[in-house]
């Protein structure tokens, strides 16, 4: 081992710690695994033709906007703003930020299209109204009603590529040890859809329909507990620097911010919550839902801040 | 392109040059001098390195690059940043093992382009060229004869992070 110490490095955001990403690109990754999450839980009821559950569907609608306001997280990020229009010049295939632009622009329209599907069964009233005033609604629910199955087929795809791709984004970066696990794709799969279990939990009036999602949430949140697990394992038994990156976690400055605000506050906690609600306490209905949304966000500020602070060279 | 530990005292030089060539904004470096201790006391070694961007083979700030605006120059195998295609969205900086990149002001990506517009017209980059202990050397690793060839033939040498797996093109005589 050396000591290094260096003279003339100082490169804003790089030296003496790498800080590239700020508030921005955590934001992004996780209103698109909040959208990703609710893409699949909608898709899926609209698969199973679930009635009862009436708010999964009807949230389908929140998908595009939340990707919208997602990526306009990120264009904020772009030091470069002008060239944004590049990501639509060019496929690069080893590059996970080029798959993600173009499986977002696929997404979009796919989700718009299962919407205009559903509009007729999931709102009534006003769909009735709006074709009305804006026949062209009327023509595209028409054109897209036929076509359900594809469309929710499709969206579950492209739900799972999002949610994947929200990880994989960090996970494909050989360069930063504490993201350089495969099963960080997973990790935010499965939080990007607790989190959507959370925002329907959240806005549903139906006490059955809570219900189940809290049991589909707790199963959830046990599963992204124990992928953290096996990442942390994956990392201790790996070379030198996933295993120095580890230790951020174990005794290092991220320590106090895993252990009590990603594990206890944003995992542990709404777990408890919604074990204790299913078992017939009361509580205020908001506060697990609130607590899991929190807590899928705070994961991915952690997640993106230990990732630039670890490297290979210890400059 | 090789350097000779044995002879880099860290002068830093190197990166004046390189600043001044290349005109980078004052509070920004192309390269730059790492000072490397190693052992235990009283048994210590110091090694000065003169680093910059790695020019790698397999060069991950490429592979990560959305836009294409990170690429291999065919002709000279060297990493360059095409300003026209840079989004700034820093992938390319995530990538690097080396964090030899970073963005300018003007908000698109820079780095070391081992003064690509002097190679083409047959001279040294900047560095080089100003190195006062002559410890530097660029050439064409292909060509058998080149002195930085024949350098990496006759003395032993290293790579930084080689298990970075990058397969990097700045390569130090030890």
């Amino acid at each position: 081992m050396e000591e290094l110490i260096t003279t003339q490095k100082l490169n804003p955001h790089i030296d003496p710690v790498l800080h590239i990403w700020g508030w921005e690109v955590p934001v992004y990754l996780f209103l698109g695994g909040l959208a990703a999450g609710l893409l699949l839980l909608g898709a899926i009821s609209v698969l199973r033709g679930e009635d009862g559950r009436p708010t999964a569907q009807r949230l389908l609608a929140a998908v595009t906007p939340l990707l919208a306001l997602g990526m306009g997280a990120l264009f904020l990020d772009l030091e470069h703003k002008v060239n944004v229009f590049r990501f639509y010049t060019a496929f690069v295939v080893t590059a996970p930020m080029s798959w993600g632009s173009w499986i977002l622009l696929v997404a979009v329209p796919v989700n718009l299209l299962l919407v205009a599907a559903t509009a007729r069964s999931v709102w009534p009233g006003s769909m009735a109204g709006l074709e009305q005033r804006v026949p062209a609604l009327g023509r595209l629910a028409s054109f897209s009603e036929p076509r359900t199955r594809v469309l929710a087929w499709s969206s579950v795809v492209l739900a799972v590529a999002v949610g994947i791709y929200t990880g994989i984004l960090l996970s494909a970066y050989g360069a930063r040890p504490f993201w350089n696990t495969a099963i960080l794709g997973p990790i935010f799969l499965v939080s990007g859809v607790s989190a959507a279990a959370g925002a329907i939990q959240l806005v549903s009036r139906s006490q059955g329909e809570r219900r189940w999602f809290e049991r589909l949430d707790v199963g959830l949140l046990v599963v992204e507990i124990v992928l953290i697990g096996l990442m942390l394992v994956t990392m201790l038994s790996g070379p030198l620097q996933t295993r120095q990156a580890a230790t951020l976690v174990l005794g290092g400055p991220l320590t106090v911010a895993f252990w009590v605000l990603v594990l206890a506050i944003g995992l542990l906690l709404p777990l408890a919550l919604e074990t204790w609600q299913l078992r017939g306490a009361r509580l205020p209905a908001f506060l697990a839902p609130l607590l899991v949304i929190a807590g899928s966000l705070i994961f991915r500020f952690f997640i993106v801040e230990a990732g630039q602070m670890t490297g290979w060279i210890a400059y | 392109m090789v350097i000779d530990t044995k002879l880099c005292i860290g002068c830093a030089d190197c990166v004046v040059a390189c600043k001044t060539e290349n005109e980078v904004p004052e509070g920004y470096c192309r390269d730059w001098i790492a000072e490397a201790t190693s052992g235990t006391f009283p048994d210590l070694s110091l090694e000065y390195r003169s680093e910059r961007c790695n020019h790698c083979d397999s060069p991950p700030c490429v592979h990560a690059c959305p836009t294409g605006a990170s690429f291999v120059d065919e002709e000279s195998n060297v990493t360059l940043v095409d300003p026209d295609l840079c989004t700034g969205c820093k992938s390319c900086i995530a990538a690097c093992p080396y964090d030899a990149r970073f963005v300018l002001p003007e908000g698109y990506v820079s780095k070391c382009t081992f003064c690509i517009h002097r190679v083409r017209e047959g001279l040294d980059p900047a560095c080089v060229s100003a190195c006062p202990t002559r410890c530097m050397h660029f050439g064409d690793l292909n060509d058998p004869q080149s002195d930085v060839s024949r350098l990496l033939r006759t003395r032993s040498w290293k790579v930084i992070a080689p298990a970075a797996g990058t397969e990097p093109n700045v390569y130090y005589l030890t």
